[in-house]
C-alpha cells in the first residue's frame, strides 16, 4: 500500500509543483507530465502483484474526522480498475504534454497540469477508499478537476455551456450517492465500507439504496437518461482530457455501482431488469446518437455511451442471474462486463487522442471537413482502424472477446431457472445485433470520413504533424488492444475474486464456470491467429500472381465524368442519413436552410445538428420550468459578500438551537 | 474422419462459384437465351487472377488489404458450418455469434475499400449496404438464436446436426418461420433481387457491385470468389433447414445437400426472373418483416 500512498503523494506534490512553474511552458510540462508518469510506475507494482493474485492490501489510519477512519484497501475490483487508470492515464499525459504546448502562448500551461495530476489522484483515491467520507472526498476532486480540465479552453461559448453541464449533472448525481452513504452510515454505525455489507435491511431500504447507486453512479458513467453532459463535455475538452473522461472517469461510475453492490447484499430480481432496461436503451440510443454526429469527437463521445451500456447490460445479467441462483449466468455476465470495461477504456481512450492528432493537425473535428488522412497520417490511421474494429466488436479484435460474453448470458437467460426470461432474452440479442450493426455504420462514417478518401476541402496552410509523444501513446495503445487479443482468455480467470466478491457464488464454482467459457474463448484467440495467416497467405498469392506484371495508376472511375473534384465525394452526412432518416423519430434532427434563390443566387447553406433527444424532451423545459418558479428567489443571491457572511451565521446559529432543543 | 470433416471446406470452395452458374442459366432460361455458360464464374476468376492491376491515386493500403481480409473472413465462417450431416471442421459454444459477425467484419473492409476511392457512387453503395445489413443483423440473430434454443445449444454444429426431419415434425412452424426470414437474409446479405440487381448498369441504384467498381485484376477475383463463398455459407444454413435429410449414410446426405443447393441457386433464378427489384426505400421494411419473423419463430420456439 506504501506504493500507492507514494503515488497519490507524487501526484498531489507534482500537481503543485507544475503550479509553482507555470511560468515556463516547458518547465510546467515536464514536471507535470513526469509526475504523472512517475506515480502511475509507482502504482503499478502494488496493482499488478494483487491483480495476480496477490494479497488484499489494507491501510487504516486514524483521523480527525468522525464516525470511521482513514482507510484504503486494495482488492481485485480496485485492482483490476487502477489499471487501466494508470496506463490511460499516463499515456494520456505523455501525449497531453505535447498537445498542450500548442496553447503555451496563449494559455497558463502549469493549471491544466496540476488539474490533471489532481484528477489522477482523485481517481486513485475513489478506487482505493474503503470510508464513504473519503470516497467522496476523492470523488469531489476527481470531478472538481476534471470540470476544471473542461474549461481549458472557456474562451469559446459552447466549452463554457459544457463545462457548466457537466458541473451541475455532477452535483445533482452527488446528491443521491449522499442520500446512499449517508443511509447505509447509519444503518452501520460508521462511514467504514467495512461495516456496510454486513447490516440485514428490508427490501424496500436496499432496493431505494439500489436506485440511488444507479442514479448517482450512473450519471458518472453516462447511463442513459442521465448521459446529457457526456456529449457536450468530452468534445469540449483538451483531446487527452477526453480520453481521461471516457476511458477512466466514466469507470468511476461502473465501479462504484459494482462497489455498492457488494454491500447491497442480496440482489432483487428487478435490479437486474432495471439495469439490463437502462443499458440497452443506452446502448442502443448511444450509438444510433454517435452514428448521426458529424462532429469527430461528439461520435466517439456518443460511443461511449453505447459501451457503457453494454457493460450495464453485463451488470444487469450478472445480477439477475445472482438472484436466480444461476452462477453460469452470473458468471457470464460480470466477467463479461468486466472485460469489456477494459477494453473499452484502452480502445475509446486511444480513439479520443487520435480525434486530437486529427484536430492538432487540420484544425477542424468536423468529419465532413476532413478526408484522405491516412496518406498524410498512416500511424495515426493504422490505429485508429484498430480501435474502430475493437469498438465495433469485430473478429479478431478485444472488443468481440468481451461482448461475446455478454451475447453468451443473453442466449443462456432463457436456460435458468424460474420464468418471465424469454422476452428480455429475445430483446437483448436483437437489441446487441442491432448496436453491433450500427458501431458498424458510425465507425466506418468516422474512419471513412476522416482517413480515406481525399481531403474534402483544400489542404490547411499550417499542417501540424503530431510528433512521436502523440503517435506514441497511440502506438502503445493500440498495440496492447491487439494483445489483450491472445491475453484474454487467460486473464479472464483473474476475475475470479472480484466475480466471487460481487456474486457471493464460490470461487471454485465460478472458475468453472469461467473455464467452461474459456473452453470457447480459446477457439475464439485461435481464430484471430487464422485470420492473420489466411489473410498473410492471400496477401501472398495476391503478391505472387501481380508479380513482374504493371501496375498502372488512375483516377477513380466517375462513371467517365472527366473533371471530378475533391467536393464531389459522398459526404459523411449522406453515409448515415438512410439509417438517420429511418430513425428520425427517434434523431429529431434540426436543418436551417438559406435557399438558392433567383438565376444568379449569391449564396445558399444548409446546416444540420442532431440535438440531444433528453435534452431537448425532457431537461431543458424541467430545468427552464424550474428556473421560471425559482427567478423570485432571486434576491437572495445578489453578491455582497456581508450578506452571504450572514445567511452563513444565522444557519449555523439555526443548527445550534435545532441541536441544543 | 479428417476427411469427413474436411469435405463440407473442400466442396464450399471448390463449387461456391458454380451456383452462381446455376442462376444465371436459370435466368438466361425464363428469359429464352442460351445464357453464359455453367462455368462461366470460373473463367472469370481465371481471367481475372491473369490481368494487370490498375489502382486509383486516391487509394491506399486499405484498398488493397479489403479484398484480402473479406475472403480471408468468408473462408473462415466457412470454417465453422456444418454440412449434411458432417459436422464443420470447427465447432465450439458460440461460434454462431462468431460466424455472424465474420460475415461482418467481411461487410467492414469492403465498405472501407470503397470509401478510400473517394467516390460518391462507391460511398453511396457502401452507405447503403451499412444500413441493409445493419437492419438484417437482428432477423439472422434472432432465427439463430430460436434455432439454439430448440437443440439446446449455441454452436452451428450442434444447431444444424440437431436439425432433422423431426425437427419438421416437432416444430414446423417454428423452421418455417425462420427458413422465410433466413431467405430474405440470404438475398440481402447476397445482393440479389428483390434487394440489390447483380446486373443493373446504372450506379446510382446499385449497392454491393457498386462498391467495388473500382476493384478489378486479382483483386476483383478475390472478391467475387468471397461473394460465391458467402452464398454457399448462407445458403447451406437455408438447406440445412429446408431439407435436412438424415439417412445416416453420410454420402447419400452430402449428395441430397448438394441437390438442395442447386435447388436453391435455381429458385433464387427464379425469383430474379419473376419480380423487380424493390424501391431503395422499401427495402428496410423487407428486412424488419424477416426480423420479426425471425422474433415470431423466436416465441413460437417456447409454445
Amino acid at each position: 500500500m506504501n506504493w500507492l500512498l507514494a503515488a497519490i503523494g507524487v501526484w498531489l506534490a507534482g500537481g503543485v509543483g507544475a503550479l509553482l512553474f507555470a511560468s515556463s511552458a516547458t518547465w510546467a510540462t515536464r514536471i507535470g507530465v513526469a509526475s504523472v508518469v512517475l506515480g502511475s510506475v509507482a502504482g503499478m507494482v502494488p496493482v499488478l502483484s494483487t491483480l495476480f493474485g496477490g494479497p488484499v492490501l489494507e491501510f487504516q489510519a486514524a483521523w480527525a474526522i468522525p464516525s470511521g477512519s482513514f482507510s484504503l484497501g486494495l482488492d481485485g475490483l480496485s485492482a483490476f480498475f487502477l489499471l487501466p487508470t494508470l496506463v490511460v492515464g499516463s499515456l494520456a499525459a505523455i501525449y497531453g504534454g505535447e498537445y498542450l504546448l500548442s496553447y503555451r502562448n496563449t494559455k497558463n500551461i502549469g493549471m491544466p497540469w496540476f488539474l490533471y495530476n489532481w484528477l489522477m489522484a482523485g481517481m486513485a483515491v475513489v478506487f482505493l477508499s474503503r470510508n464513504a467520507l473519503l470516497f467522496m472526498m476523492g470523488w469531489e476532486i476527481m470531478t472538481l478537476s476534471a470540470a476544471f480540465l473542461v474549461f481549458f479552453d472557456d474562451a469559446k461559448g459552447n466549452v463554457r455551456t459544457a463545462g457548466w453541464m457537466y458541473l451541475v449533472a455532477s452535483h445533482i448525481a452527488m446528491e443521491f450517492l449522499l442520500v446512499l452513504f449517508i443511509m447505509l452510515g447509519q444503518e452501520a454505525g460508521s462511514l467504514d465500507f467495512a461495516g456496510f455489507a454486513g447490516v440485514s435491511r428490508s427490501a424496500w431500504l436496499s432496493g431505494f439504496l439500489f436506485v440511488c447507486a444507479v442514479v448517482g453512479f450512473g450519471t458518472k458513467a453516462g447511463i442513459m437518461p442521465f448521459h446529457i453532459w457526456l456529449p457536450e463535455a468530452h468534445p469540449a475538452a483538451p483531446s487527452h482530457v477526453s480520453a481521461v473522461m471516457s476511458a477512466l472517469l466514466l469507470k468511476t461510475g461502473v465501479y462504484g455501482l459494482l462497489r455498492t453492490l457488494t454491500f447491497l447484499g442480496h440482489y432483487q430480481e428487478w435490479w437486474g431488469w432495471v439495469l439490463m432496461g437502462i443499458g440497452l436503451t443506452s446502448a442502443l440510443l448511444g450509438i444510433l446518437f454517435a452514428l448521426a454526429q458529424s462532429d469527430l469527437k461528439r461520435l466517439l463521445a456518443y460511443s461511449s455511451v453505447e459501451n457503457i451500456g453494454i457493460i450495464f447490460i453485463g451488470i444487469g445479467i450478472g445480477v439477475l442471474g445472482v438472484s436466480r441462483g444461476s452462477a453460469a449466468l452470473a458468471t457470464l455476465g460480470f466477467c463479461g462486463a468486466l472485460l469489456h470495461a477494459i477494453n473499452h477504456s484502452m480502445a475509446k481512450g486511444m480513439l479520443f487522442l487520435n480525434a486530437g492528432c486529427i484536430l492538432h493537425a487540420t484544425g477542424t473535428r468536423r468529419i465532413n471537413l476532413l478526408g484522405g488522412l491516412s496518406k498524410r497520417m498512416p500511424l495515426e490511421g493504422g490505429t485508429f482502424l484498430v480501435g474502430a474494429l475493437a469498438l465495433c466488436a469485430l473478429p479478431p479484435m478485444n472488443g468481440f472477446l468481451s461482448e461475446f460474453w455478454i451475447y453468451l448470458g443473453a442466449y443462456r437467460m432463457r436456460g435458468i431457472p424460474g420464468s418471465g426470461v424469454v422476452m428480455p432474452s429475445l430483446v437483448l440479442l436483437a437489441g446487441l445485433a442491432l448496436v453491433g450493426g450500427f458501431a458498424a455504420v458510425a465507425f466506418s462514417k468516422a474512419f471513412g470520413g476522416a482517413y480515406l478518401g481525399q481531403p474534402r476541402q483544400p489542404e490547411p496552410q499550417h499542417f501540424h504533424r503530431p510528433g512521436w509523444a502523440m503517435r506514441g501513446p497511440l502506438l502503445a495503445l493500440a498495440l496492447i488492444c491487439l494483445l489483450l487479443v491472445p491475453a484474454l482468455p487467460w486473464a479472464a480467470t483473474l476475475t475470479v475474486p472480484m466475480v466471487q466478491a460481487l456474486t457471493g457464488f464460490e470461487g471454485r464454482e465460478i472458475l468453472e464456470q469461467i473455464s467452461s467459457v474459456q473452453t470457447s474463448l480459446w477457439p475464439l484467440a485461435i481464430f484471430a491467429g487464422f485470420l492473420l495467416s489466411l489473410a498473410g497467405t492471400l496477401a501472398g498469392i495476391r503478391w505472387a500472381v501481380l508479380r513482374g506484371r504493371k501496375i498502372g495508376a488512375g483516377t477513380t472511375w466517375g462513371c467517365g465524368y472527366a473533371a471530378p473534384t475533391r467536393r464531389m465525394q459522398y459526404s459523411a452526412t449522406s453515409f448515415s442519413q438512410p439509417l438517420a432518416g429511418f430513425f428520425a423519430l427517434i434523431l429529431q434532427g434540426r436543418k436551417t436552410e438559406e435557399k438558392a434563390d433567383g438565376f444568379f443566387p449569391r449564396s445558399a447553406s444548409q446546416s444540420n445538428s442532431i440535438p440531444d433527444l433528453y435534452l431537448e424532451k425532457i431537461y431543458r423545459p424541467l430545468f427552464l420550468w424550474i428556473d421560471s418558479r425559482l427567478i423570485r428567489w432571486r434576491w437572495i443571491q445578489h453578491g455582497r459578500i456581508q450578506a452571504y457572511i450572514l445567511y452563513i451565521t444565522l444557519t449555523l446559529l439555526f443548527l445550534l438551537t435545532w441541536k441544543l432543543w | 474422419m479428417i476427411f469427413g470433416s474436411i469435405l463440407p471446406l473442400l466442396l464450399a470452395l471448390c463449387l461456391s462459384p458454380l451456383m452462381l452458374g446455376i442462376i444465371n442459366k436459370t435466368k438466361a432460361f425464363f428469359a429464352g437465351r442460351q445464357g453464359p455458360p455453367w462455368f462461366q464464374t470460373y473463367y472469370d476468376l481465371r481471367k481475372l487472377l491473369g490481368k494487370d492491376a490498375v489502382y486509383s491515386v486516391t487509394t491506399t493500403w486499405l484498398f488493397r488489404a479489403g479484398p484480402i481480409v473479406g475472403l480471408a473472413a468468408v473462408i473462415l465462417a466457412t470454417f465453422l458450418v456444418p454440412m449434411g450431416s458432417r459436422p464443420a471442421l470447427f465447432g465450439f459454444e458460440g461460434d454462431l455469434v462468431l460466424f455472424a459477425y465474420l460475415l461482418g467484419l467481411m461487410r467492414f473492409f469492403t465498405v472501407l475499400a470503397a470509401l478510400d476511392t473517394g467516390s460518391s457512387f462507391e460511398g453511396m453503395g457502401a452507405s447503403r449496404e451499412v444500413q441493409f445489413s445493419a437492419l438484417a443483423e437482428p432477423a439472422l440473430f434472432l432465427g439463430l438464436a430460436a434455432l439454439a434454443g430448440e437443440n439446446h445449444s449455441i454452436s452451428l454444429t450442434g444447431v444444424l446436426a440437431g436439425t432433422g426431419p423431426w425437427t419438421w415434425s416437432a416444430s414446423g412452424s417454428m423452421v418455417a418461420l425462420v427458413l422465410l426470414s433466413f431467405f430474405i437474409v440470404f438475398l440481402a446479405e447476397n445482393a440479389r433481387i428483390p434487394v440489390d440487381d447483380p446486373n443493373t448498369h446504372l450506379e446510382l441504384t446499385m449497392i454491393h457491385e457498386v462498391m467495388v467498381l473500382d476493384h478489378g485484376g486479382p483483386d476483383f477475383a478475390f472478391i467475387l470468389y468471397g461473394a460465391a463463398l458467402k452464398m454457399w455459407v448462407l445458403g447451406t444454413l437455408l438447406i440445412e433447414l429446408a431439407m435436412p435429410v438424415r439417412t445416416g449414410n453420410a454420402w447419400v446426405d452430402t449428395a441430397c445437400f448438394l441437390l438442395g443447393m442447386a435447388a436453391l441457386a435455381v429458385v433464387v433464378g427464379v425469383v430474379e426472373s419473376s419480380m423487380a427489384r424493390l424501391r431503395l426505400l422499401r427495402v428496410p421494411q423487407l428486412l424488419v418483416a424477416a426480423g420479426a419473423l425471425s422474433a415470431l419463430a423466436f416465441i413460437v420456439e417456447l409454445i
